[in-house]
């Protein structure tokens, strides 16, 4: 076997994890950290062997594709001849991109949370809050092994089991700081919206297997399923937008978005790996596996609905984050906004031509790449400023460009790459998605252009409010902690993603991954290269213009002028609110309440009945036992003389 | 020969008597006494029957044997419980021992 090593992927990140579980907490916090750290190097390590093998070593096959390897694929459980449920090792171009992204990550953000983490738990215990420097690490190496799983599975259980793994991974770490309140009820939302969704996922598994006979992602390898797959045809395609409800709750689709801000009340390293740039990304990575099932089984209007729901998810957000008074909360609106153009690309696709109509998957996939690498970077800056100011709210920042400029000159590669500014990553593949979305319609072209102008805007406002503007430390130098540069432990990761942003686009990356397996130079239309150009500048001088500055008259003023609009967008557009509405009063209000009553009254009251009855008869029939056994023998006679009357008179 | 009515009414005298005395005395012994009446007379119907329906067999005779044994060994029986009673109650009133229940 070729990659016979390959299960130690997943299986050190969960040693990992059963060890600095069950023992972490008798080591000292260095120890537990280096050997997380350590797992992880190793992890990340033999992911780049695996992708150096893939891609370069052993290369295409004969027929001038990436072969799909199966490394191993063994039974769990047999539910009949055909249909079995496998747990596998699957390599194919995205799985050993996705190795490469969550591994890479991963590390960085093992690496960064010694200083990070180090730096909270002083401030808990201040606070008296528990630490819980090792758990942590256990956690991320669960959350690491779970999404390697999910990225590698041979089928779509598989990938189900995993996916609801990296849920609870997701749920345990947002609430990690679980003595705040905040954290909790974040935790319990990310956890039940996200299970909603997974329902749907589920239900759309079951019919799936039900009608095709399998799990697998690959239908035309196997000649037993020929005959069942005429008969399943009609049911394909509404199984596989079930499948994406689910990947909708997990990717903070509109309008199950809603958990992902405020799941930023997680620590920020996790912030930066779960919800910027793996977990979130696994509805993108869910619907690009069955993008070749979508097409071939004619669910080609699915995919257009995914279309559309993610532009306008994409649009939404991007309006959101122009407003966010957190910092955190507005590049978690930007990362749905993001994951909102990944899903356009995939859902444009209409044929698997890498030139016409499959573009999208190749575009898709490259964003995903790039986008977790400045997204990550992002979120880890955000995370040093934080630890420096000690708060989320851009009120307490300002002029930080003076004390840490190193964050400074992170953050500002990381806006550039997410803005589409050349040469950073964003440009290429943001602008491969807008080319894709021209071939779909003019419309989704320029619509989607209209969104980046908006990124570009939002996260620059983001930087100026942070880096630029008047100081909070200067206003009164003398009372408040002067900001400082983070240390090496910290600044580290951020200069090796920064390096990453910055050359990531420059990857041929149309040569390893496309919609056909084909070999695909990336062209970049001189169309929309100028029209996104020009846009993302736009965006970038009017946020010069309107933050850059100490004083920011204009944002007021436009603030004042628009209050309604100023308000919604600050509430999100009380889509929180809508769900509150929606789950409080008419679910819990008119389902969960009548459902209530009748349990307590005519369930609950049925059985207080019965023992009601059975303890007045037993009331009743009690003086029959006195003890007295002399009246027991007048009873004995007077009814053995009755008998014999009866007797005799019969 | 006697009639056989003599012997049915005499037992059916003892029967009545022991029965009677079973529910108006309170003391145990008494009771005990009772129910040996009780006993005796149903030996008596069985040597008087077999007497007059089988005469020439001896079932009838067996079993007044077989009953009469049994009743001395319920009798050491009870007497054995009564010991019991009186030990625990410092008495041998039936009523004394009301709280046997439940």
């Amino acid at each position: 076997m070729e990659y016979s090593y390959a299960f130690l992927i997943l299986l050190l990140p969960f040693l990992g994890f059963l060890f600095l579980g069950l023992c972490g907490m008798k080591l000292k916090k260095p120890v537990a950290g280096i050997i997380g750290t350590l797992v992880l190097g190793t992890v990340f390590a033999l992911s780049c062997y695996t992708a150096y093998k893939y891609f370069f070593e052993i290369g295409r096959g004969a027929d001038g594709l990436y072969p799909t390897v199966t490394v191993f694929n063994f039974t769990w459980l047999k539910f009949s001849e055909l249909l079995t449920f496998n747990i596998g090792f699957r390599l194919t171009p995205i799985s050993v991109m996705m190795l490469i992204v969550i591994t890479t990550v991963s590390f960085m953000v093992h690496i960064y949370s010694f200083g990070y983490m180090a730096e909270r738990d002083e401030n808990y215990k201040m606070e008296g809050y528990e630490k819980g420097f090792q758990r942590f690490y256990a956690y991320l190496s669960l959350f690491t092994m779970s999404m390697l799983g999910l990225v590698v599975a041979t089928n779509i259980f598989q990938m189900y089991l995993f996916w609801e793994l990296v849920g609870v991974c997701s749920y345990l770490l947002i609430g990690f700081y679980y003595p705040k309140h905040a954290a909790v009820h974040a935790s319990k939302k990310a956890f039940i919206v996200t299970r909603f969704a997974d329902l749907f996922f589920l239900i759309g598994i079951l019919f799936y297997s039900f009608y095709v006979g399998t799990f697998n992602y690959d239908l035309t390898a196997d000649q037993t399923l020929q005959a069942h797959l005429a008969g399943a045809q009609w049911i394909i395609p509404a199984s596989l937008f079930l499948m994406f409800i689910g990947g909708a709750g997990k990717s903070a689709m509109f309008p199950l978005h809603i958990w992902l801000p405020d799941a930023m009340e997680g620590p920020t390293p996790v912030s930066a790996l779960i919800h910027a740039a793996t977990m979130v990304v696994a509805g993108v990575y869910q619907v690009a596996s069955l993008l070749p099932i979508y097409i071939q089984f004619g669910a080609i209007e699915q995919l257009h609905w995914i279309a559309y729901i993610a532009a306008f998810t994409a649009f939404y957000a991007a309006a959101v984050a122009c407003c966010q008074r957190d910092i955190k909360r507005g590049l978690a609106f930007s990362t749905i906004s993001q994951i909102g153009y990944m899903l356009v690309a995939l859902g444009v696709c209409y044929s698997l031509d890498n030139h016409e109509g499959g573009l999208g998957y190749m575009a898709a996939m490259f964003h995903l790449f790039t986008h977790a690498m400045f997204k990550a970077l992002l979120f880890l800056c955000s995370g040093a400023i934080i630890v420096i100011i000690g708060s989320n709210f851009k009120e307490y920042m300002g002029g930080l460009h003076k004390y840490m400029p190193i964050t400074n000159i992170c953050f500002l590669v990381g806006c550039l790459a997410i803005s589409g500014i050349p040469p950073f990553a964003g440009f290429y593949s943001k602008d491969e998605i807008i080319t894709a979305c021209f071939q779909f319609s003019p419309f989704m072209g320029y619509f989607m252009t209209l969104v980046a102008g908006m990124t570009a805007f939002y996260m620059f406002r983001l930087y100026y409010v942070i880096f630029w503007g008047q100081s909070y430390y200067e206003l009164d130098p003398v009372n408040r902690r002067k900001p400082q540069e983070v240390p090496f432990v910290m600044w580290g990761p951020l200069v090796f993603l920064a390096i990453i942003s910055c050359v990531a686009g420059l990857i041929p990356f149309g040569h390893f991954i496309s919609a056909t397996g084909a070999s695909y130079d990336i062209h970049l239309n001189a169309r929309v290269v100028t029209t996104s150009i020009i846009v993302a500048v736009i965006g970038i001088v009017l946020a010069t213009y309107m933050y850059a500055p100490k004083k920011t008259p204009l944002a007021d003023t436009l603030a004042k002028k628009m209050p309604r609009l100023h308000k919604a967008a600050l509430n999100r557009f009380y889509i929180d609110d809508a769900w509150q509405f929606f789950a409080h009063k008419i679910v819990f209000g008119c389902v969960a309440k009548p459902i209530a009553w009748f349990d307590r009254h005519v369930v609950d009251g049925a059985f207080n009945f019965l023992a009601w009855s059975t303890q007045e008869a037993g009331e009743v029939i009690r003086p029959w036992q006195s003890g007295d056994v002399r009246q027991y023998a007048i009873w004995f006679l007077t009814g053995s003389v009755a008998l014999t009357l009866i007797l005799l008179c019969i | 020969m006697i009639p056989v009515e003599c012997f049915l009414v005499l037992s059916t005298l003892l029967f009545f008597i022991g029965v009677f005395g079973f529910v108006t005395r309170r003391n145990l012994i008494a009771m005990l006494i009772s129910i040996e009446l009780v006993l005796n007379s149903v030996d008596i119907n069985f040597a008087v029957f077999n007497r007059i329906l089988y005469p020439g067999q001896l079932e009838g005779f067996f079993f007044t044997l077989f009953s009469i044994g049994v009743s001395a060994a319920e009798t050491a029986v009870a007497l054995a419980i009564i010991i019991n009673v009186y030990r625990n109650y410092h008495s041998d009133q039936v009523n004394s021992i009301e709280n046997m229940k439940f």
